[in-house]
């Protein structure tokens, strides 16, 4: 199998384009702020941004101006508060409009599962007597044709244009192995038209073949495979490195005024070529002090059947 | 919220109110925990009146064991030494729309008097005042845990006469109505805030006050919730945290105050 191996400036310039629906998933564990960083410098325009829960990835996204549109089911700053950048695009224009439009945590993984399964809607048991489908008319009520006539919801397929996951280690033809909270990465990378892995290292294949049961995302879906360590923080690799949360805290501070964020984005994004750039601005005792001691898995057999 | 003198009771109001939530896990088994508050009061009703407790979150754990209080229901403590990770796919629909689970923690911006919650808008929606995080889980956890617990501080602007937007479906209001919905869940079962104890009438789906927190008075309830509130014939005072309850809090849930303060 050849290689898939390429920089984030390559995979993001070759994969990304403006107007895309783009999805970097992974529910607080995993989250891809390099992929993230690397599409505001690069200054794509008019991408809808798909994500269960924006994060501060997508608060320093439009905030960079990447985004016109922004899909999501939980919108803030796990464990502090607001994502300060998208509430002034959505409650004060400022400076111009973000089109929203909004689900449930499950309405979401189901769209994602609809569209890695090629079925028109997924349907769920949820918004019963919730306003929420009357501000998205693409959560449908629907009757079961089968003999009991239960009422459902319906949600239609998430299929973006781009997919981009993190996973901790990958071999050089996309297959990625990920362990601790799975959030939806495998249903978006099914999903998705293009799909980006992003990891920790990368892996013979041999390792990857050890452990078939912990391979999440086959190399089969994906287009471009990037090595980049501590890519997540302030999200956090399981076993790898921890969730940075005073940065989280610090993020609530620096979004709440533009020119503060400007300035922030301007010294850790732009003024920056690359991640390792990033790594370096923040030292290694930084990284240092993220590392988890071990808590290894015990291993099992797998069995020879030759 | 209005103005409430703080008594000196040895103990702070949030202290209460986390000691009377773990006490309405009593018996329970699989609980879905939310980040804050009630993951302090799961780990303490763990440590109390719920020792087989599991720990559900939304982020795709069951039966997590937590080594420090999690920041955030994706913290990577939830993840080492649970009993499953599960996709979220899984979680939702195996665990959650499946039935399995007893009880769950929800809060919010608003609540009405049938226990509707509101964590999505304040104000019109195309025109928000304040743009709110929305669901996340909320809206089909209301619907399929078997009870609901809320924990919320009590002020006028969160305790509305009507919801600016119903997130998260309570009480209708019409228990016929409620007996047909079909739901696994059975809506609200109490709610719990700084300055006493609800339950729900079994006639008309309505918050009713069971008990006052020490030093807290009536007054105190109606000059910070939207409504006149129905106020049980039976009113009590809530048992105050015990020591071991307080223990429990300050010395191994959270010694550094981040939550119980």
């Amino acid at each position: 199998m050849s290689s898939k191996v390429t920089t984030m400036r390559d995979a993001v310039a070759d994969l990304v384009r403006d107007g895309d629906t783009v999805a970097i998933e992974g529910f607080t564990h995993l989250i891809c702020f390099a992929a993230g960083h690397e599409i505001i410098r690069q200054r794509k325009r008019d991408l809808t941004l798909a994500r269960m829960t924006p994060d501060v990835i997508y608060d320093q996204m439009v905030a960079g101006g990447v985004a016109s549109k922004l899909i999501f089911s939980w919108l803030g700053n796990p464990g502090v508060g607001s994502l300060h950048a998208i509430r002034r695009r959505i409650e004060d224009h400022d400076p111009e409009p973000l089109e929203i439009e909004e689900y449930s945590h499950f309405g979401m993984v189901c769209r994602y599962v609809a569209g890695a399964s090629n079925l028109p809607f997924f349907p769920i048991r949820s918004y019963y007597e919730s306003d929420i489908p009357t501000v998205n008319p693409k959560i449908l009520p629907m009757t079961s044709p089968y003999d009991d006539a239960t009422e459902v919801y319906v949600v239609p397929p998430l299929r973006p244009n781009v997919s981009i996951v993190h996973a901790q280690r990958a071999d050089a033809s996309g297959d990625a192995q990920i362990w601790g909270l799975l959030g939806c990465q495998k249903e978006a990378a099914f999903a998705g038209e293009r799909v980006m892995v992003v990891c920790e290292e990368v892996v013979e294949e041999s390792v990857i073949r050890q452990d078939p049961n912990r391979t999440v995302i086959p190399g089969v879906v994906v287009d471009a495979v990037v090595e980049e360590p501590f890519a997540c923080h302030p999200s956090f690799a399981q076993g790898y490195y921890d969730r940075d949360n005073a940065f989280y805290l610090q993020w609530d501070r620096i979004a709440r005024d533009p020119e503060t964020l400007a300035t922030w984005l301007k010294e850790w994004v732009f003024d920056l070529g690359t991640h390792a750039d990033y790594r370096e601005k923040w030292g290694a005792a930084h990284w240092d002090a993220l590392r988890p001691g071990d808590a290894m898995s015990g291993e099992v057999n797998y069995g020879r059947y030759a | 919220m209005s103005a409430v003198a703080e008594p000196d009771l040895g103990y702070s109001r949030t202290e209460m109110m986390i000691a009377a939530s773990a006490r309405g896990l009593e018996g329970a088994t699989n609980c879905f925990v939310g980040v804050g508050l009630p993951n302090i009061v799961c780990n303490l009703a763990q440590r109390t009146v719920a020792l087989d407790l599991q720990l559900v979150y939304e982020s795709g754990v069951f039966g997590a064991k937590p080594e420090r209080l999690p920041l955030s229901i994706g913290d990577p403590t939830l993840a080492t030494g649970a009993t499953a990770i599960t996709s979220m796919f899984e979680l939702f629909a195996f665990y959650l729309q499946a039935g399995l689970i007893d009880v769950a923690f929800l809060g919010g911006a608003q609540i009405d008097r049938f226990g509707n919650l509101n964590t999505t808008v304040i104000g019109p929606y195309d025109a928000p005042k304040v743009r709110l995080p929305g669901s996340g889980g909320a809206c089909e956890i209301a619907i399929h845990a078997r009870h609901i617990l809320v924990i919320m501080r009590q002020a006028e602007r969160s305790f509305v006469d009507r919801l600016d937007f119903r997130t998260s479906p309570g009480h209708s209001g019409d228990p016929a109505h409620d007996a047909a919905r079909g739901w696994h869940g059975t809506g609200p079962t109490s709610v719990v805030t700084d300055l006493g104890t609800y339950g729900f009438d079994d006639a008309t789906g309505e918050m009713t006050l069971i008990t006052l927190h020490p030093g807290m008075t009536l007054d105190d309830v109606r000059a910070n919730m939207g409504w006149e509130p129905k106020v049980s014939p039976d009113l009590g005072e809530t048992p105050a945290p015990t020591p071991e309850e307080l223990r429990l809090i300050r010395e191994e849930l959270d010694p550094r105050g981040v939550y119980a303060k």
